[in-house]
Formats: C-alpha cells, structure tokens, sequence
C-alpha cells in the first residue's frame, strides 16, 4: 500500500487525479519532445522537438501547479501563470535566433539545402 | 489510496520520466554533430530542468522551489541567446 | 478644452497604459500573497517605469476589437493541441517516408511590429512551424515546417487563420 508523507496536504480525490494526469501527460510529452530532438535527421527539424515541451507540456504542468497550490493553500493562487507568461515570451527568441544562427553558419559554409540570402 | 498518496507517487513517476527526457538530451549535447545541435540540447536541457523542479514543487508542497524554477528559465534563455549570439557573431566555421 | 488638457496630462502620467498595467498585475503576481505594501509598491513600479520606456521611444500599442482578441487566443488554443498532437506522431515515426520538412517563403501583408511579434509568438508556439528570417524591407518571411504538404498554401493557411485577425487587433 502507497502512503505519502505528513507533509501532504488533504485534497479532493478529483483534484488529486487531475493534477497527477496532468503533471504526467507533461512530461511524458517532453519525453517526446527530448526523443525527436535525438531522432530527428536534420538541424531545423530538430528544432521543432523542443517547442512541444515549452508549450503544451509547460501548460499542462503548471495548470497543475495551480490546481495543487490553490486547494494546498486554501486560496487561488496564479503565481506559476509567471512561468507560463515568460516561456511564451522567450521561446520564440531562441528558437528564431538559433535557427537564425545555424543558417547563417550553413550559408557561409555553402551546404546544400539551404534558401540563398536573396531577401 | 488516499489522494495526496495518489499525488504523491504520481508526481514522482511524473519526475523520472523528466529525468529520462534530461538523459536524452544531454545524449544530443554529447554527439552535436555541430555547435548549433548542443546550443538546442541545452536548451531543452534547461527546460527539462524547470519543469523538473515545477513538479518537485508539487510533490514537496512547497512553494519555495517556484523561485529556483523561475531563475533556471531566466537562465536558460539568456544562455541560449548568448549562444546564439556567439555562433553567428563569435567563430564562423568550426 | 479642458478635455484636450486632461488628455495632455493623462499621457504624461500615464504614458503606456498597457504597459503599466500588466506591471501591476505582474508585480502582484510574483509577491502573491500580496498586502497592501506590495501594492504600494507595485503601484510606484507601474507608474516610474513607463517613464523610462519614455526615453527609448517605442511606438504607441493601439489595441482595438477585445472580440477578436478571444478569437485568436482560442484559435491558438486550438492549434497547440492539433500541432502537438501531428509533431508527437511524426516524432514517434508516424509517416516516416512520405514526410518531408522543408523552408517556405511567405509574402506577409502586415507591417505592424507588434502584430509581428504575435505571429512570431503564434508561429513558433505551434510545434511544426518555426520562423526563421524576416525582411522589413520586402516583408518576406521565411519558416521552416516539419511536415511539408504539396497541397497547402501556407500563405492562405497563415493569413486567414492569425494575420487578418491580428491586423483587425492592431490597425
């Protein structure tokens, strides 16, 4: 029989398995994301993996955080939307500079598969 | 089962398979082949990271390990982006 | 008159209303469970720093048909959970033969940097799609797609389901 600590709080039985299918449906979907990263072929497809953990995945882990935290605490707390407003925010930053990066390197080093810099 | 038992092994389960997604990419910051390919692995290794320590928040009910949550992605994209900017900017061809 | 010098004071106190609101609600956010001295504070934070924003002269956000913005966001909504789902069955090798990734070149017709910066958002927040380059000049962009389809437009698919809703939100 599985037991948990002192330290957890008393929850609704609805909430309990709401937060720990979400909390798992997020990391098995960064899982995902971590395997493309390993078996994509080429560079730029490679880049696609990771997005699906900095949304969908972040998503679902901090909408449990809030479901969690809000019946542990007895209020509604919104302080993990933080973390869901600065991802929004910043993946599209690294994402657009590193494929900007590795196609500037690509063009430089004249492979093939690449569109010319003809803008 | 109670349901903080429920929460509580759920969350750990939750904790190795982002353990396994960290193993898997930093695989991809080992073999690169190329510069850009380990900058991505980083990235992502970062972001297992946080969402690591976001569910170790859950399973510890603690709010404390938010903060340390949110510096890793601060961090996380602004060495990205330094990265980022060093490969266009810093050596051309490896 | 006195409506024009109400207007003049108005933007000088508050020069980017947008901005300090959501500096407010930031701020509070992060200091949750938050008293009145963290509002205080939040208070002094969201008029000052507009003031700073003052000297870097950004353009004026217009923001205008709250409707379209519910559109959009549940049209995002929607999307992240459609391309979730394809890039996790290509991930996993679901058409591993046909399937071919590729760059698209894209002729965009709004010009707005901030509606640009919410279709880069838009763009890169639905996995499959990342953007790559953008010309102010031409207003070419260029995206990089994982799952190429000869039969899709993406000019069409692009404009008709976010650019025309975001040029409805920033005229």
């Amino acid at each position: 029989m599985l037991t948990a600590p002192a330290h957890m709080p008393d929850l609704p039985m609805w909430a309990a398995i709401a937060v720990t299918a979400l909390c798992i449906f997020g990391a098995l979907l960064a899982l995902v994301g971590s395997i493309g990263l390993k078996t994509l072929k080429t560079m730029y497809e490679r880049l696609h993996a990771p997005t699906m953990a900095s949304t969908l995945a972040m998503a679902t882990i901090v909408a449990a955080m809030i479901i969690y935290f809000s019946f542990a605490e007895g209020r509604l707390t919104l302080k993990p939307l933080l973390i869901a407003i600065f991802l929004t925010v910043t993946t599209p930053v690294t994402m657009t500079l590193l494929a900007r990066a590795s196609i500037y390197r690509d063009r430089v080093e004249g492979r093939e598969g690449v569109p010319k810099d003809d803008m | 089962m109670t349901p903080a038992a429920i929460v509580y092994w759920g969350t750990g389960f939750a904790q190795v398979v982002l353990a396994l997604s960290m193993l898997v990419s930093a695989w991809r910051i080992l073999i690169g082949p190329r510069a850009q390919d380990r900058v991505l692995g980083l990235d992502t290794l970062y972001l297992n990271a946080m969402l690591l320590i976001l569910v170790h928040c859950i399973r510890m009910s603690l709010t404390a390990y938010f903060e340390a949550a949110l510096i890793l992605a601060i961090i996380g994209f602004t060495s990205t982006v330094a990265l980022a900017k060093f490969l266009m900017r810093g050596e051309v061809i490896e | 008159m006195i409506a024009r010098i109400s207007q003049r004071v108005f933007q000088q106190i508050l020069p980017h209303p947008i901005l300090s609101v959501a500096l407010f609600m930031v701020w509070m956010l992060m200091s949750s469970p938050a008293g009145t001295g963290h509002a205080t504070i939040a208070l002094i934070v969201a008029l000052l720093v507009p003031q700073v924003m003052r000297a870097l002269e950004p353009d004026r956000v217009r923001v205008r048909s709250p409707l379209a913005i519910i559109r959009l966001l549940w049209r995002l909504f929607l999307d992240v959970l459609a391309s979730n789902w394809n890039t996790a069955r290509i991930v996993l090798g679901y058409r591993k033969r046909t399937r071919k990734a590729g760059f698209v070149n894209i002729q965009l017709e709004c010009s707005n940097r901030y509606a640009l910066a919410c279709l880069a958002i838009i763009v890169t927040s639905t996995p499959g799609t990342t953007w790559v380059q953008y010309d102010r000049y031409s207003r070419v962009l260029l995206l990089h797609v994982l799952d190429l389809r000869d039969e899709d437009d993406w000019k069409a698919i692009l404009h008709d389901r976010y650019e025309s809703l975001l040029m409805e939100i920033f005229p």
